[in-house]
């Protein structure tokens, strides 16, 4: 990893595609509050980036502003080329951006399977009065994509959890619930919020076996945002480091580890 | 014992995703539905079909309407009964403008009346949630009932205010009007619910069902599913209101035979209908036929049954007694069981299920 060639920028190449999403001089704020202060990082096809920092760092903010929910006053957003700067959620959910929570956001009055199922909404056309007749081409589309949720429910190993409501299991499988939901949508980029915050190891282990799965076997480009420093180093290719809204680094795991503002800003500096 | 599904293997998708997976629910619907068409026409007497099993389908038509809304998609509406009057008023005007067209086919496109004047109340709901839409649908009622009083093209220019049901035929039988018999308006809305149920459970089954109740639970994660929520929204609120429609105007078609609908479709009417699917069970359809069931027919039954079992009770006597008894009884059942009677039954299938053996 450490022998990476370098481009003109002096950024690592990390041998991985082109830019699949670029922010740029991105600030966003709320009334006073800047919660993103001029902040620029891309985001590679088919790598691993992570986004850490302290809490309150802009982490979450960052996510929100790449998949709609936040439009940031300053800087700009290009995805795939295209650049999008109001783009609404179900907008960027068709250019092929999921997400995860940091607080599960599961639809808890629906089993496992409808869950997942809700993640192909996006990839079924019948309409509104082949839906009400639920018979010939409704009922083929819904088996082809039952299909495909079977395939994620057995790659994430929650076969016994199929028909239950969500609401009712236990944290870490609501979790694996929730990535299960995203990988139905076929995303090119998937967002992860702290997929693996409040997990205990084993639950952790199995997270990132199934994170580097989808990025390895589904060519998912992946962001995420994780205080497991342990997870962060092992999964990421590039990491880009938060502070109070700015970027204070970015690069390789062990270029990030070693920058003395990534250290200061998590131990502290002494006065 | 008998209700278990050990045995029943699924090798398909598609039978693993009917609806009645099981088999003894199938035979238990099948049984319901054999009762509903033969049995009732040949033990219930006139009295009992038009006054317990017309308005126990015109209600729970029209609960079906309000749960696809507030149980489906978490959408509170106080505006049912002015969306039922739609419905009435299209069909009556639908009557007088096209005399020569099926009454059936008249009362289901006066449903779709009621579901554009349902899209337009239910604007506001992208911007505004819970009690607040309350609020707004409320405004709906107040309005649509206003209409209904002052504009007299609604009802013809008549001077009593009143829609006068014309008598219509149906293959040389009347189905409306003073000579139909109370079987014929029975078997007519009984079609009617059970082919628009069926569409309904197809459409919560499916895609546009799970929009809906992802909207409900969790509207910034459907939203990022690709779900547009206006849309979503509009749709459960168009869907709501063609049942509420249709079910006003086989209210005043099948049920009242005219009247003035103004005073029928008025905010206690909305009030019923909400407490039908509250105590019936939001997010169940056949919650939606329990709480019809018991908010419509048990006033009824309690009315007649009570002197029927020997209680003594004189005219006014009885509706106060019926009154109080339903009104605990709501309390009680809110106590016992607040999903709903719906879920009270799906417990006593899991108790049967595991019978005698519950562990």
């Amino acid at each position: 990893m450490n022998a990476e060639p370098m481009n003109v920028t002096g950024e690592p190449m990390t041998g991985k595609g082109e830019v699949l999403l670029a922010v740029e001089n991105v600030s966003l704020r709320f009334g006073g509050v800047k919660a993103i202060s001029d902040v620029s990082f891309d985001i590679r096809k088919g790598e691993v980036r992570a986004i850490i920092g302290p809490n309150g760092a802009g982490k979450t903010s960052m996510l929100n502003c790449i998949n709609g929910f936040y439009h940031p006053q300053e800087g700009r957003i290009t995805y795939k080329g295209a650049r999008r700067d109001k783009m609404k959620p179900h907008r960027a959910a068709a250019a092929g951006i999921a997400r995860t929570f940091q607080n599960v956001a599961l639809f808890k009055g629906m089993s496992t399977l409808d869950n997942i199922m809700t993640g192909r909404t996006l990839k079924m056309k019948r309409g509104f009065f082949w839906q009400a007749l639920r018979h010939g081409p409704a009922m083929q589309e819904e088996i082809e994509h039952r299909r495909v949720v079977e395939d994620i429910i057995d790659f994430l190993q929650i076969e016994h959890i199929r028909k239950l409501p969500v609401g009712k299991l236990p944290y870490g499988l609501q979790k694996r619930v929730e990535l299960g939901r995203a990988l139905a949508m076929e995303p090119e980029l998937l967002l992860l919020d702290e997929p693996m915050a409040g997990m205990n190891l084993e639950e952790k282990e199995d997270m990132c076996r199934f994170i580097l799965d989808v990025n390895n076997q589904f060519g998912t480009t992946i962001a995420l945002i994780e205080h497991d420093m342990g997870v962060v180093m092992d999964l990421s290719d590039r990491v880009v480091v938060l502070e109070y809204g700015r970027k204070i680094a970015d690069g390789t795991p062990d270029q990030v580890k070693s920058d003395q503002k990534v250290i200061d800003a998590y131990l502290g500096v002494a006065h | 014992m008998f209700y278990r599904e050990a045995g029943q293997f699924k090798s398909t998708y598609a039978a693993d995703m009917a609806v009645f997976p099981i088999r003894q629910d199938r035979i238990g619907i099948a049984v319901i539905l054999l009762l509903a068409f033969v049995g009732v026409p040949l033990i219930g007497n006139d009295f009992f079909t038009s006054t317990v099993m017309i308005p126990f389908l015109v209600f729970s038509l029209a609960a079906i309407g309000l749960n696809i809304l507030t149980g489906y998609t978490g959408l509170i509406s106080l505006g049912t009964a002015a969306f039922m009057g739609v419905g009435a008023y299209a069909a009556y005007k639908l009557t007088t403008f096209f005399p020569g067209v099926n009454i059936i086919v008249l009362v289901l496109v006066s449903g779709l009346f009621s579901a554009a004047i349902g899209v337009l109340f239910g604007l506001p709901s992208l911007r505004i949630k819970g009690f607040y839409l309350a609020v707004a649908t409320l405004a709906a009622q107040f309005f649509l009932q206003w209409a209904f009083v002052r504009v007299p093209w609604l009802f013809n220019y008549n001077a009593s205010g009143a829609i006068e049901v014309p008598q219509r035929l149906f293959f040389g039988i009347p189905v409306t009007g003073a000579s139909a018999s109370p079987e014929t308006r029975y078997f007519v809305c009984l079609v009617l619910v059970v082919v628009l149920t069926w569409f309904a459970s197809n459409l919560v089954h499916g895609k546009l069902g799970r929009s809906w109740m992802a909207v409900r639970d969790m509207d910034i994660a459907a939203e990022l599913m690709g779900i547009k929520l206006l849309n979503a929204k509009l749709l459960a609120f168009a869907v709501s209101s063609f049942y509420a429609g249709v079910a006003g105007a086989m209210m005043i078609f099948f049920w009242y035979g005219g009247g003035e609908a103004a005073d029928v479709f008025n905010i206690r009417l909305s009030f019923n209908i909400l407490f039908m699917v509250i105590i019936g069970g939001l997010g169940s359809l056949i919650g939606s036929f329990f709480g019809a069931a018991f908010i419509a027919s048990l006033p009824t039954i309690l009315k007649f049954g009570l002197p029927a079992l020997g209680v003594p009770l004189s005219g006014a006597t009885a509706e106060h007694v019926t009154f109080m008894l339903v009104g605990a009884l709501i309390i009680v059942f809110l106590i016992v069981e607040p999903h709903g009677l719906a879920r009270l039954w799906q417990i006593g299938k899991q108790k049967l299920r595991t019978w005698p053996f519950p562990y």
